[in-house]
């Protein structure tokens, strides 16, 4: 007899051990994430995946599912919390999409269009982190970054290279190249690697492909990130 | 009865009137359009300054002296002030100045740029003197709406006025709303 609790008031069976976002996810059910992803322990970071559960806001890729658990996710409140933490994100960075190779393409634009959210709203932080073009492959423009350090976990745990580190405290916090120079080029990434395909936005940024993919074939052009994100598995 | 028409000014501060552009995009329905509202204040009209309004359309940045008291002047006259495209919500790719120096990126114009026949910054007091950085409008006065896009598609801004002037609260469908 296989354990349940309810997600937005439909049943959930679960295994022992499974996070909400994992066990909605397994049953079909789309909860939004940035820093979460299937092939790697819970982050907590982005905390896109907030859910209700008995009246306290939680993360649900980092909480076990329990036996009867009542969650919330996709009501008012909660995607109105969604919504602000997307436009803290947004104001943070120099999300400029319209000049950005990755947009259409780009997780934390998509959950923008997919949470209706029109405008940043708060004022602007406006970063000023220069860009590393120093690898012949490979750019990287760090005011894009939302530190949801997949980039890290991939090169470290999967490539074994561990090229990337997040440093610095608070709004100092940002992410650094682990090479005596800093330079991403001065160390053996390749673009080839985990990690230079798993950004969800666009730090990390293949050279000489941009803007080949034409508007309106671009991965969230068609469908919401909610489908995309259920059907690609990521 | 007859209805009078709704005013509705525009204007384009640090903007590329590209938002504009896309307002004409509407084609035909721009018909439709002068049978519902009348223009004010509008690089389409002649008028040099704002009237009482009920929509003020802003395209644009904020990334001059002239530019805020534009701004002032349209939030004071319209009941409802919009923020048209990315510029004007996020100061857009016109913000990408926001980590240069001023001085140094007019003298790498007007001082530095080879060709120059009389070399130097314009200093005529008649010219409005740059802002530091470039602003999204929101952090000069207060904002109703916002329509994202660089710039948002002639539907969307048609689907977002006939949803206004209808006195519905204006929605963005998916295929709608993008910030590219």
């Amino acid at each position: 007899m296989s354990r349940q609790f309810l997600f937005d008031g439909r049943p959930v069976p679960f295994e022992e051990g499974q996070t909400i976002l994992q066990a909605a996810r397994a049953a079909g059910h789309y909860i939004p994430h940035l820093c979460w992803h299937p092939d790697f322990p819970p982050h907590g970071s982005c905390k896109l995946c907030v859910v209700k559960v008995a009246g306290r806001h939680v993360s649900s890729c980092a909480l076990p599912a329990r036996e009867g658990m009542e969650v919330e996710s996709n009501t008012p409140e909660i995607n109105a919390e969604r919504r602000t933490l997307l436009q803290m994100l947004f104001v943070e960075g120099n999300h400029f999409c319209p000049s950005c190779e990755k947009s259409g393409n780009c997780q934390l634009q998509a959950l923008a269009y997919d949470l209706e959210m029109s405008a940043g709203r708060f004022n602007h932080f406006y970063p000023d982190r220069p860009v590393d073009a120093s690898h012949p492959d490979v750019l990287l423009d760090f005011n894009r970054c939302i530190f949801c350090e997949l980039c890290v976990r991939a090169s470290r745990d999967v490539d074994n290279k561990n090229v990337f580190a997040l440093t610095g405290r608070g709004i100092g916090k940002h992410l650094v190249v682990n090479a005596e120079s800093g330079r991403l080029g001065d160390t053996d990434f390749a673009a080839d690697d985990l990690a230079a395909d798993i950004c969800p936005v666009g730090v990390i940024l293949k050279k000489r492909v941009g803007f080949a993919v034409p508007i309106g074939q671009r991965k969230y052009d068609e469908a919401p990130i909610h489908t995309v994100a259920m059907a690609r598995d990521e | 009865m007859e209805h009078r028409k709704l005013r509705i000014a525009t204007t384009s501060l640090a903007g590329c009137f590209g938002c504009h552009m896309s307002l004409l995009d509407i084609d035909e329905h721009l018909f439709e359009l002068v049978e519902l509202v009348e223009f004010d204040r509008s690089p389409l009209t002649d008028i040099k300054q704002c009237a009482p309004c009920d929509i003020g359309l802003i395209e644009g940045g904020v990334c001059n002296a002239e530019n805020v008291h534009v701004l002032r002047e349209f939030r004071r006259h319209c009941k409802t002030l919009i923020a048209v495209g990315a510029c004007a919500i996020n100061g857009g790719l016109p913000a990408q100045r926001n980590h240069l120096d001023l001085g140094a990126c007019l003298q790498e114009v007007y001082c530095y740029r080879e060709g120059l026949d009389a070399p130097g910054v314009p200093d005529d007091p008649e010219l409005p003197l740059l802002l530091d950085k470039v602003h999204p409008i929101h952090e000069v006065v207060r904002v109703d709406y916002f329509i994202p896009g660089c710039p948002p598609s002639g539907e969307a801004i048609w689907k977002f006025l006939t949803d206004l002037i209808a006195g519905r609260t204006p929605r963005l469908s998916y295929p709608m709303l993008h910030f590219d």
